[in-house]
């Protein structure tokens, strides 16, 4: 088995990089507090807008906050769960080739006081964020990613949930002619999500528009999804046309189609068993050796309190 | 024996070719997991490419050698006879090289994993279980204990019965979405132990002699 030289990262990186990223998330979680406290103000003004463009380029080497080395943008871009155009992780890439994913537009609404359509330039304008995160999958396997987009609780400000709202649900476009994969009947299509709304208002909550600086390829969910780095990769759902604030918990897909495997928390969690995929270890791509998963895939300081007094067993 | 399969070989030769065919299918799907291998052909998640296509073969030609009995007795090609041991012992080649690269390449030994896996995963049980039936087999498939057990030989080989559904089973058990590969597997073991049933086995062996009397005259 051979680790490209890219995949390795270099000492100096692996010493610097991790203190300037857990300072950031330590500030972050008390931002994601401060956003919460303020999710329920009246309409938030967006300051300055600013084109997406990655404040430095991303490159091979650079790490997450735990000194994780972010893996290579082939097999991000070739490695992918996306039913909607096959079940297949190797042809995903192929099929959705000629998907067009401009112009795009995102649906805002349900019990909010701004309802409002977005297109994709709009979203653009929202403060644009950077964020490394590790991307673990159901399924035993991890990556690690370097997100461009925007936080979501800005876009949920914006257009100022009530109080009746305590939940997010979202959407992927439904379209079996540009999602072939939308006719196999088996999953009771469109792909839906769901948040609770402090998860959804939490900063590491992210809406993504690119990878390695670079807009999202439609095998990565073009041109818009979500990431959840704490829930397990089918949480983060691809292509969203609709964001809609509910009172009460939406329905996901994978909930309709396997009650009793998926839950609508769906947190990293080692203790957790699933049925299929042992969820004490992972393999990160790139990787030969297993590495044990980690508590809310190693976010737990961040994201650990949102669950406070919550039966994790229960609520999987 | 190797004097005993000549002398067969020599004076059947369309039997060696087809031997010959059976035994470069079974071992070519090895080759070509080595050549991918070798070549970078394979997924960014190598050892789950390992994982399922020896599964996959395990399966294949496990069927395969199930399905040899049925194809003698009802449909008269008594050749296939001759390949049921092969075919056999390469579905149990490849169900063992899949279990090792589970537990010693996959998991590296690392027992506590492997047992957690064993104790919540139904799938890993049953394949596990399927696994430890073949080894009696295997180790029995030669003549000499053929001879040595007498009846008890057939009977105890009658496990295969078992041994199969439970990889299908397990097979059934681990895929996430698309059910069709398993319960394909599922529907072609259900029809070969139906076939196996001797008022079917008689009365489709009598159709057939019927069908092939009428060509005749």
């Amino acid at each position: 088995m051979k680790i490209p030289s890219s995949e390795i990262t270099p000492e100096h990186i692996y010493h610097a990089r991790p203190q300037s990223r857990r300072r950031f998330l330590q500030t972050a979680g008390l931002v994601a507090g401060g956003a919460l406290l303020s999710a329920c103000a009246p309409s938030y003004v967006e300051p300055s807008p600013t084109p997406i463009k990655p404040e430095k380029p991303v490159t091979a080497g650079q790490t997450d906050e735990l000194g994780d080395a972010i893996t290579g943008y082939d097999a991000i871009t070739n490695y992918n769960n996306f039913y909607e155009f096959t079940t297949d992780k190797q042809a995903v890439a192929r099929l959705s080739a000629g998907f067009v994913a401009e112009p795009w537009k995102v649906q805002v609404g349900g019990l909010v006081n701004n309802p409002k359509t977005f297109d994709l330039d709009e979203l653009r304008k929202i403060t644009p964020v950077e964020r490394i995160y590790r991307m673990r999958c159901v399924e035993a396997w991890s990556m690690v990613i370097p997100w461009s987009g925007l936080t979501l609780n800005r876009l949920l400000k914006l257009v100022d949930p009530k109080s009746e709202a305590k939940y997010v649900r979202f959407e992927t476009l439904l379209d079996p002619t540009r999602l072939p994969g939308q006719r196999d009947r088996s999953f009771p299509w469109p792909y839906v999500e769901g948040l609770r709304l402090d998860e959804a208002m939490h900063d590491l909550t992210i809406l993504a528009t690119g990878i390695y600086g670079k807009p999202l390829l439609p095998q990565n969910g073009a041109p818009i999804r979500l990431v959840v780095p704490w829930k397990y990769g089918f949480k983060s759902i691809k292509s969203i046309t609709k964001i809609e604030l509910v009172a009460d918990e939406p329905v996901s897909l994978w909930m309709k189609s396997g009650p009793s495997e998926y839950g609508f928390y769906s947190n990293v969690n080692p203790d957790v068993s699933h049925p299929r995929w042992s969820q004490s270890s992972e393999r990160r791509i790139g990787e030969v050796i297993r590495r044990r998963t980690l508590m809310f895939n190693g976010y737990a300081d961040q994201v650990a309190s949102l669950y406070a007094g919550m039966d994790l067993r229960k609520n999987y | 024996m190797l004097a005993w399969t000549y002398a067969k070989i020599t004076k059947r030769p369309n039997l060696m070719v087809f031997r010959i065919f059976v035994h470069l299918a079974a071992v070519l799907p090895l080759a070509h997991l080595l050549w991918d291998t070798w070549r970078g052909n394979l997924t960014v998640n190598p050892l789950q490419d390992w994982t399922f296509r020896t599964g996959d073969w395990a399966l294949r030609l496990l069927v395969a050698s199930l399905a040899c009995t049925p194809l003698a007795s009802v449909f008269g090609f008594k050749q296939a006879i001759t390949v049921r041991r092969a075919l056999g012992l390469y579905g149990f080649g490849y169900a063992l090289l899949h279990f090792f690269i589970f537990v010693g390449v996959d998991y590296r030994f690392a027992f506590d994993l492997i047992w957690d896996d064993l104790a919540t995963k139904r799938y890993i049980l049953v394949g596990l279980a399927a696994l430890l039936i073949l080894i009696p087999l295997a180790i029995t498939s030669t003549r000499g204990w053929m001879k040595r057990l007498g009846r008890r030989w057939k009977t105890l080989h009658k496990l295969t019965y078992l041994a199969v559904p439970l990889a299908v089973i397990h097979y059934i058990w681990l895929v996430k979405a698309d059910l069709r590969d398993p319960l394909l597997y599922a529907s072609i073991v259900t029809l070969l132990l139906i076939l196996r049933l001797p008022v079917l086995r008689t009365q489709i062996s009598q159709f057939r002699q019927r069908l092939s009397g009428k060509f005749l005259h």
